[in-house]
């Protein structure tokens, strides 16, 4: 009996391995799911006269993209973003997180601009409040205003097309 | 068509691989002398394809070819020589074609050093290996083929990552990869011995010297890899508990566990079901660390492959080879009956034991901190990472009482030893290094350094491992003290036995070395503008001036700090802050300023303004630094000497005594 314990062991290893696999490192869970998206109230970076409100985007299903003009990740995200968000006309908004205005808008002038509007959060207590791990990452909204997905890295082509397309789809 | 080559060449690998597999296992079965002699062969042809495939991968790096995918994915046109030959293991398929390569090296050395083992038997070891890398190359050519077209070619490649442009990361694959391959040499050794049913100590003996050789390899590896996180990550430490780190340590401490239990089964006879299973578990647990790092299952900064469709395949591969091998030890091992050899409580067997106890613990423990969190996932969705305080609590308890015990282990004698001797002969030891211990407390404090317990701890054990080593060398050498004779006596000692001294001595040095970089290191992390100074551990770090310069693919702001020591020598140091221009990716280049006593460290961070005026830096100073360096390197050292010894060389004779026999030579 004791010599068939590792084998026992090992598969019980192989089969929790096997049910890891299944799982997406990225996916993590926001502590907001469900919940309402804190508010935003910051001024945009195209017209900083003007402020986002969340209440101003109520009534359809939106993307939050967090990012900043010194995130790697972020310069190969955008035009992906750009170029998807147009096909399956999604609206997709940026969180400007630690970042320096000049810096963005320089980025978005060379990269592509995937957004409707982007709200600057110099100090990072909007992306504190949505608990924001790394940049980049992106929130799902629907139109009641609540926190429906949060996928955190950069999104690609698959990501839009497995994980966030379904889930504004199913909103719409 | 140099990258199709290597494709064809890795499909001619398979076929000979699938004949090594079969052919000459079912000669060993049915007694078939062509179809066993066919293996040798089948080993040299697969070694030689395998060579063709690389040497083509080679090719296309260094001519920059661009329409292949892997090569365009990571180098570059401006990328120095060497990176763009170190880019063959930069990215998943490479390195997975380099472990191939590794495996099928191994496979050759067996084949080409077992003239004198029984056929039958190598037949076996080596099928084991050509299923191996049956395995291996059904993988790197459905799902990671390094040679992969891309149409239309790229014009310029993406580079290699910038974290690997480093020398240490040139050599740090290559050895890591000899050290996880290299045990699926004993790993075959014990298999083959599990299938003939003849699991004696004949397998033990054959293998010892493979498993010195792979824990050597993989001992360097792990050095370079820590060496390259201190030097290149700059995060001024140099171990983390990362779970790639993670994945290269388990093996090896399963690895130490089963060169010790090894010695047990060859000179003694016992242990025998147990050195089985831990050949099995030290392979097995190279094939988790491959899995682990290029399965995307646990985030980390070294798993770049996230790719489930390869995850499935490596955790099948480690169901198939894992599970058929525990599944083979479950059914053979009962078999082999009680061991010969009879040993008292108080024996060289009995430490060994605790050692094979303590390191299992310690890996098993190990484990379990790198899997929990993906455990807890599967069970509950939560996402938690364990850190180094989990690591330190579980893995120092076990492994200190190993340290502690290894001085004892190596005066004691086989079968029985007596309390008295081993009091007699390790007293002064004892007493000298907890009085050296005490008096560095003393002075610590009287030069206003105060020593932690841990770290006093810790100076303790290193101290009793060294001058437990030295009293050992002192008992066998100096006997008589008569000098005459010395030069005679110290070349009848194996080189075995200097093996061992040099990695327990290394043990010491490394523990010693640890203790005190870790438990005295100061460091300070400040904002600092240009001609501002600040102090850390006794030095003061003046930033001098900030300048662009560029190296050969990068930007880079170089600062200036001028370093001194209370008014005695000053020196220059550069720490720079690089932009990568392909990647665009920012890398601090920390400078380290290495000495015997101590490791100056600045780190430039990031500015804190756009004219770049004020900076965040870290300043270090680690005490001793460079001996966890040396202490590794001798014990890696302690590895090559061991090989040296006559014993592996003159294998032949002894493969032909009866499995069992205990053997002639006392010493380890």
């Amino acid at each position: 009996m004791r010599f068939v314990l590792p084998l026992a062991i090992f598969l019980g290893l192989a089969i929790m391995l096997g049910l890891g696999l299944q799982r997406d490192p990225r996916a993590l869970p926001s502590a907001l799911l469900e919940q309402p998206a804190p508010a935003i109230d910051r001024p945009l970076l195209e017209d900083q006269q003007q402020v986002l409100h969340l209440q101003d985007l109520r009534g359809r299903a939106w993307l939050l993209n967090v990012w900043a003009s010194w995130c790697a990740p972020c310069r190969q995200e955008l035009p992906v973003l750009a170029e998807l968000s147009k096909r399956d006309a999604v609206a997709v908004y940026g969180l400007n997180y630690k970042d320096q205005p000049d810096k963005a808008r320089a980025l978005l002038r060379v990269a592509g601009n995937p957004y409707r509007a982007s709200a600057i959060d110099g100090d990072g207590r909007v992306g504190m409040d949505f608990g924001i791990q790394g940049v980049p990452e992106t929130f799902v909204i629907d139109s009641q205003g609540r926190v429906r997905y949060r996928h955190v890295g950069p999104v690609t082509a698959e990501i839009w097309r497995d994980r966030l397309l379904p889930v504004i789809r199913s909103l719409q | 068509m140099i990258a199709e080559l290597g494709v064809f060449a890795l499909v001619l690998a398979l076929v000979t691989a699938v004949l090594l597999a079969v052919l000459p296992l079912a000669g060993a079965h049915w007694g078939l002398a062509g179809w066993v002699r066919l293996a040798r062969p089948a080993a040299f042809l697969l070694c030689a394809l395998c060579v063709l495939s690389s040497a083509s991968l080679f090719w296309c790096f260094w001519r920059g070819d661009f329409s292949v995918l892997y090569v365009a994915a990571n180098s570059h046109s401006d990328l120095p020589m060497a990176y763009k030959l170190a880019a063959f293991w930069g990215g998943h398929e490479g390195s997975m074609l380099l472990w191939q390569l590794m495996l099928s090296g191994w496979t050759l050395a067996v084949a080409w050093r077992s003239r004198d083992l029984p056929p039958a038997f190598v037949a076996r070891v080596l099928a084991v290996l050509g299923w191996i890398s049956v395995g291996l190359l059904l993988f790197l050519l459905f799902l990671s083929n390094p040679f992969a077209r891309l149409i239309p070619a790229a014009a310029q490649g993406k580079d290699l990552n910038p974290l690997l442009q480093d020398p240490g990361m040139v050599l740090h694959p290559p050895l890591l990869y000899m050290g996880y391959v290299g045990f699926a040499v004993p790993f075959a050794f014990a298999l083959a011995a599990l299938i003939s049913g003849e699991l004696g100590a004949a397998w033990a003996r054959w293998s010892r010297s493979w498993t010195l050789a792979a824990w050597g390899f993989l001992t360097l590896g792990i050095l370079l890899g820590s060496a390259w996180a201190y030097y290149v990550l700059g995060w001024g430490g140099w171990w983390f508990w990362d779970p790639v780190e993670n994945a290269s340590f388990m093996p090896w401490l399963v690895g130490t566990a089963l060169l010790h239990s090894l010695i047990v089964t060859d000179q003694r006879g016992a242990f025998r079901s147990w050195s089985a299973l831990l050949a099995i578990c030290a392979f097995s647990l190279s094939l988790l660390g491959t899995f682990l790092v290029r399965s995307g299952v646990l985030t980390s900064v070294h798993a770049f492959a996230v790719d489930p469709g390869r995850g499935l395949f490596i955790l099948c591969f480690i169901v198939a080879v894992v599970g058929a091998s525990l599944w083979l030890f479950a059914w053979r091992a009962p078999e082999l009956g009680r061991c010969s050899g009879e040993f008292a409580m108080l024996s060289r067997e009995t430490f060994l034991l605790i050692n094979n106890v303590l390191f299992t613990a310690a890996a098993l423990a190990v484990l379990i901190g790198t899997l929990y969190p993906l455990a807890l996932d599967v069970l509950s969705g939560e996402k938690i990472s364990v850190g180094p305080p989990y690591f330190q609590a579980v893995f120092l308890p076990l492994v200190l009482p190993a340290l502690a015990l290894m001085g004892v282990g190596t005066v004691a004698r086989w079968k029985s030893s007596l309390v008295g001797e081993l009091w007699r002969r390790l007293r002064v030891a004892l007493v000298l290094s907890l009085a050296c211990s005490a008096v560095l407390a003393l002075a610590g404090g009287w030069m206003g350094v105060r020593l932690s317990p841990a770290t006093l701890l810790g100076l303790a054990l290193g101290l009793w491992c060294l001058l437990s080593t030295l009293a050992h060398i002192w008992q066998r050498l100096g006997q008589g003290l008569e000098i005459g004779h010395l030069g005679q006596r110290l070349s009848r000692q194996p080189w075995g036995w200097w093996g061992m001294l040099m990695a327990h001595a290394g043990a010491g040095v490394f523990v010693l070395a640890v203790s005190l970089a870790d438990g005295l290191e100061s460091r300070h992390e400040t904002t600092l503008a240009q001609g501002e100074t600040a102090e850390a551990g006794g030095y003061r770090f003046r930033f001098d001036s900030l300048g662009p310069t560029a190296g050969p693919n990068y930007d880079a702001q170089r600062a200036q700090f001028t370093v001194s020591r209370a008014g005695l020598d000053s020196w220059s140091m550069f720490p720079e802050k690089r932009v990568y221009r392909a990647q665009g990716m920012a890398l601090s280049q920390a400078a380290i300023d290495s000495g015997w006593t101590r490791d100056v460290f600045v780190a430039l961070g990031d500015p804190l303004d756009d004219q770049g005026l004020r900076w965040t830096v870290r300043l270090q100073v680690k005490p001793f630094m460079d001996w966890v360096w040396i202490g590794t390197l001798m014990m890696a050292l302690g590895a090559g000497l061991s090989l040296m010894d006559r014993r592996f060389r003159t294998a032949k004779q002894r493969a032909h005594r009866q499995s069992g026999a205990p053997a002639l030579q006392g010493a380890v």
